[in-house]
């Protein structure tokens, strides 16, 4: 049974053939409204998560499928204490397909083991998040054309900010890539990503501190969160918080056809003076995001 | 220097010199009673010292467990007074229910009746990490 855990369970040649089935159902999307008839996805979230439940039961209805499940664990028999085991177990009896989102890293990975039919990772803890960083390379593909010979800004929380490493894990397949890491060094890129990801893939990268320096380089920018909960003391936080917004002013010193991503929510690291710049594109990845999931969704489902 | 002609058991030669006493240890080699035999600092072409532990009656030992102390060993099956079995000890690639995963956030925490498993990322550096969560395991109990 295939399920997709991690983004790295995918190969370039399948992430390759999903961006194609997107950018299909894109031009035409009423050819595959038919192609899940009669199937159904059971969306398993064990804490909530509205934006990307949304997206995996939009995807569903928009292939003409049908979507059952829950959207936090405390009315549902898992507040019994049920097992992930059991759960999927039983779920499998109902649904052809499950998206799962989890508190606790790696259980979506157990669900697989024991799920009789395919298991999305729709998040699980701070762990990994493989369906964002698809939306992620929809992005990039259909904003810059492809990934080879870009310029990647990754700016923010780079040490707890999982989706920043699975998007680094995914692009380090591709030629040409380069990134520039915008960061607090309280916050810098943990070695080992550095070790097993970028320097074993010989992808050049500089690391920075200061955004404002480094614009005008960036094809690609990709924005994060600097969660408070990361830091030992307020004080760090609040002297930190704001160096790393994205505003008008910092955005005049970029390149004309930059792309600005955010995997949202954002709290203020994007100010709203943004939005309206044709460079901003993080309202447009959440509709990649949907369009991804529905080409993952008929790729596990072989339709 | 000969100690004790072993007929059925088991021979784990090429040992750290020094870690004899943590591999006696952790296999529990004390709890039989049968004869077993340690002895350390001996002369190995290979290794310069080495440590050697016989033991006296055929048992089962857990080579993940060798792997992970110290993966040199070599274990010798003898029976009849003659070597039937000769294994080179390596880092297994994966370790099943002998450490716990000490990330709060693991599911490994919660469910029930899930086995603990790690998954060797750098063989150099001897880094295992939780097929689960990908927290680093810590080894150092096992020493
Ligand atoms: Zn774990």
């Amino acid at each position: 049974m295939r399920s997709v855990i991690d983004i790295m369970d995918l190969s370039v040649e399948e992430i390759d053939s999903l961006t194609e089935t997107a950018e299909s159902i894109i031009k035409d999307p009423a050819a595959f409204s038919d192609r899940c008839r009669g199937k159904k996805l059971a969306t398993l979230f064990y804490e909530p998560s509205t934006r990307t439940r949304l997206s995996f039961e939009a995807a569903m209805y928009e292939l003409g499928g049908q979507v059952i499940g829950f959207s936090e664990a405390s009315n549902s028999s898992v507040a019994k204490g049920e097992s992930v085991a059991d759960t999927v177990r039983v779920v499998g009896c109902y649904a052809d397909i499950i998206a799962m989102r989890h508190p606790k890293e790696g259980a979506p990975l157990v669900a697989s083991r024991y799920s009789s039919v395919p298991v999305i990772n729709a998040g699980d803890g701070g762990h990994n998040h493989p369906t964002q960083t698809l939306a992620d390379l929809l992005t990039i593909k259909r904003e810059k054309g492809g990934f080879d010979g870009l310029t990647v800004g990754l700016c923010g929380d780079l040490k707890f900010g999982r989706t920043v490493h699975s998007l680094i894990s995914a692009m380090s397949r591709y030629k040409n890539v380069r990134f520039v890491m915008i960061s607090p060094s309280e916050l810098r890129i943990p070695d080992y990503v550095k070790i097993n990801t970028l320097d074993k893939n010989r992808i050049p990268y500089t690391e920075v501190t200061d955004l404002e320096s480094v614009i005008g380089e960036l094809d690609v920018l990709y924005m994060t969160r600097v969660q408070k909960e990361r830091f030992f003391n307020e004080a760090d936080y609040i002297r930190l918080k704001d160096s790393y917004i994205l505003t008008s002013e910092k955005l005049a010193g970029a390149k004309a056809d930059l792309s600005v991503m955010h995997p949202l929510p954002r709290v203020n690291e994007i100010s709203t003076d943004v939005d309206s710049d044709p460079r901003a594109c993080y309202f447009k990845q959440v509709l990649y995001g949907k369009y991804m999931r529905m080409a993952l969704i008929l790729m596990l489902l072989g339709v | 220097m000969i100690i004790g002609q072993i007929i059925d058991g088991i021979v784990l030669d090429h040992i750290t010199a020094g870690r004899g006493v943590d591999i006696y240890e952790t296999l529990r080699l004390g709890e039989l009673d049968c004869t077993v035999a340690m002895i350390f600092n001996a002369d190995s072409v290979k290794m310069g010292r080495k440590d050697i532990i016989k033991i006296g009656t055929p048992i089962d030992i857990d080579l993940d467990v060798l792997g992970i102390i110290d993966p040199g060993i070599t274990v010798n099956y003898i029976s009849n007074g003659k070597v039937a079995k000769r294994e080179h000890i390596s880092l297994p690639a994966t370790i099943r229910g002998i450490l716990k995963c000490k990330n709060p956030r693991c599911i490994t925490t919660i469910e029930q009746g899930l086995t603990q498993e790690f998954r060797l990322c750098d063989e150099e550096n001897k880094v295992y990490r939780c097929v689960y969560c990908e927290t680093k395991a810590d080894t150092s109990s096992l020493k």
